[in-house]
C-alpha cells in the first residue's frame, strides 16, 4: 500500500528518459537512474498538465553572449544609450541589482564596468524564428507574447509524440541549448496563468510545475502583484480595498470585487481560485505597430525632431510592409521633460503602409504639439489595422506630388530588399 | 423681464438658438441662450464664440429686461408644450430665476447674468449684397459634402465662397474639397458683391445658414470681411467667424484635358452603385467601372463577403476603360445631379474623373478614382 502511494511520474531534465512510476528514494537527493543527473523532475501530475509557458532566459543578452564569447563573463547590459533604459540584463548584472526597465544612468551606477549594447533587433527576431520553428514541431497551438515568451498548449498530442507534454518541453529546452546555445525557463500548469507564474519560479534553466491538488495552497500567500498586468497604480488600487495576498481576495464575494473593480474583478476572483479560462490563442491578431525612441538630450528642435521622425516612420512602415498590413490610424507620441506623455492621433481616409503618408501625417500633429516641448522621447505607429490589399488605394488631389513619392518608395523598398536597409536612405534620416 | 409669445413663434426662434450651442461646454454662459425683451419684440442670442445667432420674433411685451438661461433645456420645454399654446416668460431677477408659464404648466430656471454673455464684437464689413435664397442654398447645398473633416488640413474645414472668372464673366463661387472629391459651384454674381474677400465659411456655419435659406422668397443680405461673414433675414442674423487660413488653389486639380465622355441616367446609376455596394462590408467600399461602347458594367468584389456585377445601357464611344472609385463619393456625387444626365470625363484609371450635369459647367465636380 505505502509502496503503491509513493511512485510518481518523473523526467531526467539531462538524459531525457522518464518513467511514468518512478519510487523516490527512501533517503538522499534523488538521481536519475539512466545518467545519475541530479536534475530529475518528479510531480504527481507532471504527466497531465498540457498549458505550458517558455521564456527564455536573459534572451538578448545571451543572444549577444552566444555571438561574443568573449563577453561570456562580463555583466552585460542591453539598452539604449545613457538617457534609455536597460532592456535586457545578463545575470552576471543581475547579481549587481540591475533590472529590466531601470534607467540606464542608475544601472551603471550599480555596475559601473558593464558591458553596454544597443539591442539588434533583427537578429533577436531572427533567433525567435528559430525559436518558434522549434515550437512549431511540439503543437500548433502557440501564442507568443513577445521574441522570446510564448504560450503553448500541448493538450492531446501525447499520441502524436509519443511521450507526454512534459517530455516534449524538456526536448524543446535541450533542443534550444544544443542548437541556438540559448537557454529558457518552462513552467508548466493547468493554465495560462499559473504556467505564467511557474515559468518564473526557478530561472533561468529553470522548470517548474504547479499542479491542480496544489493550487489553492501555492497561491495562498502569494501576493496579487504576481499577476501579470497588475502593475503599481492597480496595486495602489488593490492596497486600498485592503488585498495585499490571494487569500484576502478568497474572502471578496464575486459580485463585490466585480463591482469595486470591473471586468478586472472577475478576473481576479476566479484568479485567486487558480481559475483562467483564457485559452492558448494561436493567432492573436497584431493591433497596432509602433516604434519609439528616447533622445541623447531633450529637444525641442525641429530640425532633430523631423529627422527622429522620418526614422520611425520608416521602421513602422518597414514592419507593416513585412507583415503585408496597413492602418488606418496614425498616433503620436510624445515625452515631455517632465516625462509627461502626449498622444495625437488622426483617422485617414484611405489606410497606409507607406513610410511617406505616415511622415506627412504624423509630421502635421507634430507641428501642433511641437511648442509643448522640449521633449525626451519620439514615437509613432500604426493602429486599426486591415490587409494590405485595402492600403494606400486612392490618391489625394491637393498633392499630385504623392504618387511619385509613392513610387520612389516603392523603388526604395526593392533595393533594400536586394542590397540591405543601408544601402539607400534619405537625407534626413542623417539628421 | 415679462412677456408672452405664442408657442410656435418661440420654438422657431429657440430652436435656432439652442442648435449654435456647443453640447459639451466648459464655460456654463455658452450653454445660455440671451432674451433681450424690448418693444415689440424679444431676441434670442446664442454664441460659441465663433458663431453668433440673434433670432427675433413678436411677443407682447409686459416688462422690457434681459436675461440669459439653459438653450437646451428651454427648448425641450417649449418643444413640450402644447400647439397653439400662450407661453410667459418672467425673469426674477432678485432670486436668479426665469419661470416659464403655459397654461397649467409652471417651470421655474436658473438664469446668469446677462452681463456675463459674451456678445461677438461688430466689425466693419467690407462689402454688403443681397441675393435669393434659392440661389445661396444652391451654393452651399451642392458644395457641402466635399467638406473636409481633417483636422489637421483646417483650412479644407469649410466652403470657399469667393468672386471668380468664368467664361461668362465673374461668378460667385463656392468650392469644397477633403482631397478626394471636390465640388465647385457657380452662380451669377449679385450686385455688389464683386469686391468680395474669398472667405473660408466654416462647416457648422454653413449647416446653421441652410436654416435660413428654406424660404425660396426670401432674400438674404450677405456682409463679408477678411475675418467675419453674416447671412441676416428679417428675422435672424447669423454672424460667424471665417476659417483662417489659405484656401489651396484648386484650379490645377480640375482636369482639363479629360476625353473620354459617359453619359448615365444619375438616378439609375446611383441606384445601381448603391445595389452592388451593398456586398461588401468594408468602410472604404470600391466599386469597379468597366466601360464598353454604350455599356456600363458596375462591380463590387469582396473576397470575404461576396461579388455583384450590374450592367447598365449608357452612351460612351470612347476606349474600354476599367476604373475605380469609392461607392460613396460616387453616390453623393450623383445625387447632386437634378436635371439632366450625369456626364463622366475619364483620362485614365490613375487620374482625377470630372463628372457635371448635362454640359452645365456651374456645377463640377472632381473624384480621385481609387485602385481596385
Amino acid at each position: 500500500m505505502d509502496a503503491q502511494i509513493s511512485t510518481c511520474p518523473a523526467l531526467c531534465r539531462d538524459c531525457l528518459s522518464w518513467w511514468p512510476d518512478w519510487r523516490p528514494p527512501k533517503a538522499g537527493r534523488p538521481r536519475c537512474p539512466s545518467c545519475g543527473g541530479l536534475r530529475l523532475l518528479s510531480h504527481p501530475e507532471l504527466f497531465s498538465l498540457s498549458i505550458a509557458h517558455m521564456d527564455c532566459d536573459a534572451f538578448y543578452a545571451s543572444v549577444e553572449k552566444r555571438d561574443d564569447p568573449s563577453l561570456a563573463d562580463k555583466p552585460l547590459i542591453i539598452g539604449g544609450g545613457k538617457r534609455g533604459v536597460v532592456s535586457t540584463a545578463c545575470y552576471v548584472a543581475r547579481i549587481r541589482g540591475v533590472r529590466s526597465a531601470m534607467p540606464m544612468f542608475k544601472a551603471l551606477e550599480l555596475c559601473p564596468d558593464a558591458v553596454v549594447l544597443r539591442p539588434r533587433m533583427e537578429v533577436y527576431a531572427a533567433v525567435s524564428k528559430q525559436i518558434r520553428a522549434m515550437m512549431d514541431d511540439l503543437t500548433p497551438v502557440i501564442e507568443p507574447l513577445s521574441l522570446d515568451e510564448a504560450f503553448l498548449d500541448l493538450s492531446g498530442t501525447e499520441r502524436l509524440h509519443g511521450a507526454p507534454p512534459a517530455v516534449m518541453l524538456a526536448r524543446l529546452t535541450r533542443r534550444m541549448k544544443d542548437e541556438l546555445g540559448l537557454t529558457g525557463s518552462i513552467g508548466l500548469s493547468h493554465n495560462k496563468f499559473l504556467a505564467k507564474v511557474a515559468s518564473d519560479l526557478d530561472k533561468p534553466r529553470g522548470y517548474s510545475i504547479i499542479g491542480r491538488a496544489q493550487t489553492a495552497d501555492f497561491l495562498r500567500d502569494k501576493p496579487v502583484r504576481l499577476i501579470w498586468g497588475i502593475g503599481p497604480a492597480a496595486q495602489e488600487s488593490l492596497d486600498r480595498a485592503g488585498i495585499r495576498s490571494f487569500s484576502d481576495l478568497l474572502r471578496w464575494e464575486k459580485a463585490d470585487l466585480t463591482a469595486r473593480f470591473g471586468s478586472m474583478g472577475t478576473r481576479l476572483y476566479h484568479l485567486a481560485r487558480g481559475e483562467d479560462f483564457r485559452s492558448v490563442s494561436a493567432n492573436e491578431p497584431v493591433r497596432s505597430i509602433s516604434n519609439e525612441t528616447t533622445f541623447f538630450e531633450d529637444t525641442s528642435d525641429p530640425v532633430i525632431l523631423d529627422g527622429h521622425l522620418w526614422r520611425m516612420a520608416e521602421k513602422v512602415s518597414a514592419r507593416a510592409k513585412a507583415k503585408g498590413i496597413a492602418g488606418r490610424v496614425v498616433t503620436l507620441k510624445l515625452k515631455r521633460a517632465d516625462h509627461k506623455i502626449l498622444t495625437r492621433r488622426i483617422s485617414l481616409r484611405t489606410p497606409t503602409q507607406m513610410a511617406d503618408t505616415l511622415y506627412r501625417t504624423a509630421r502635421a500633429l507634430l507641428d501642433q504639439a511641437e511648442k509643448q516641448g522640449p521633449f525626451r522621447l519620439l514615437g509613432c505607429g500604426l493602429s486599426d489595422l486591415v490587409p494590405d490589399a485595402q492600403a494606400d488605394t486612392s490618391g489625394d488631389l491637393l498633392d499630385p506630388g504623392a504618387e511619385s513619392r509613392a513610387r520612389a518608395e516603392r523603388a526604395t523598398d526593392a533595393i533594400r530588399n536586394r542590397f540591405g536597409t543601408e544601402a539607400i536612405m534619405k537625407g534626413r534620416t542623417l539628421r | 423681464m415679462k412677456f408672452s409669445i405664442e408657442r410656435a413663434a418661440l420654438l422657431k426662434a429657440v430652436s435656432q438658438a439652442q442648435s449654435v450651442v456647443e453640447r459639451r461646454n466648459t464655460i456654463p454662459i455658452l450653454a445660455n441662450v440671451l432674451i433681450e425683451a424690448e418693444g415689440a419684440q424679444v431676441q434670442f442670442r446664442a454664441t460659441d464664440l465663433d458663431i453668433e445667432v440673434v433670432d427675433k420674433a413678436p411677443a407682447m411685451v409686459e416688462r422690457a429686461g434681459a436675461t440669459t438661461v439653459a438653450a437646451t433645456t428651454l427648448h425641450e420645454i417649449v418643444r413640450k408644450l402644447p400647439d397653439g399654446a400662450m407661453v410667459v416668460l418672467t425673469a426674477d431677477s432678485a432670486a436668479g430665476r426665469l419661470t416659464v408659464e403655459a397654461g397649467r404648466s409652471n417651470f421655474s430656471l436658473a438664469t446668469l447674468p446677462r452681463e456675463d454673455f459674451p456678445v461677438m464684437a461688430t466689425s466693419d464689413y467690407d462689402v454688403s449684397f443681397s441675393a435669393p435664397a434659392a440661389v445661396l442654398r444652391r451654393l452651399f447645398d451642392k458644395s457641402k459634402f466635399a467638406v473636409s473633416t481633417e483636422e489637421t488640413r483646417y483650412y479644407l474645414n469649410g466652403v470657399y465662397m469667393h468672386v471668380a472668372d468664368a467664361d461668362g464673366g465673374k461668378v460667385l463661387r463656392c468650392v469644397a474639397t477633403d482631397g478626394h472629391r471636390l465640388a465647385r459651384i457657380d452662380a451669377d454674381l449679385p450686385a455688389g458683391a464683386s469686391g468680395m474677400p474669398g472667405v473660408i465659411v466654416p462647416r457648422k456655419t454653413v449647416g446653421e445658414l441652410r436654416k435660413l435659406l428654406d424660404d425660396d422668397e426670401a432674400e438674404i443680405a450677405v456682409s463679408v470681411s477678411e475675418t467675419k461673414v453674416r447671412f441676416a433675414t428679417p428675422a435672424i442674423t447669423l454672424t460667424s467667424k471665417v476659417i483662417d487660413g489659405t484656401f489651396p488653389d484648386y484650379s490645377r486639380v480640375i482636369p482639363m484635358g479629360n476625353t473620354r465622355r459617359l453619359e448615365v441616367d444619375a438616378t439609375e446609376f446611383a441606384k445601381a452603385v448603391d445595389r452592388v455596394s451593398t456586398v461588401s462590408s468594408e468602410r472604404s467600399r470600391a466599386v469597379k467601372l468597366q466601360l464598353g461602347e454604350d455599356r456600363l458594367v458596375l462591380s463590387v468584389n469582396a473576397p470575404d463577403s461576396g461579388a455583384a456585377e450590374e450592367e447598365l445601357a449608357v452612351a460612351y464611344g470612347d476606349e474600354s476603360l476599367e476604373i475605380g472609385f469609392n461607392a460613396k463619393y460616387l453616390l453623393e456625387i450623383a445625387s447632386q445631379v437634378d436635371r439632366e444626365n450625369a456626364v463622366f470625363l475619364f483620362n485614365s484609371s490613375g487620374d482625377p474623373t470630372l463628372m457635371r450635369e448635362g454640359n452645365d459647367q456651374s456645377a463640377v465636380y472632381v473624384v480621385m478614382p481609387m485602385r481596385v
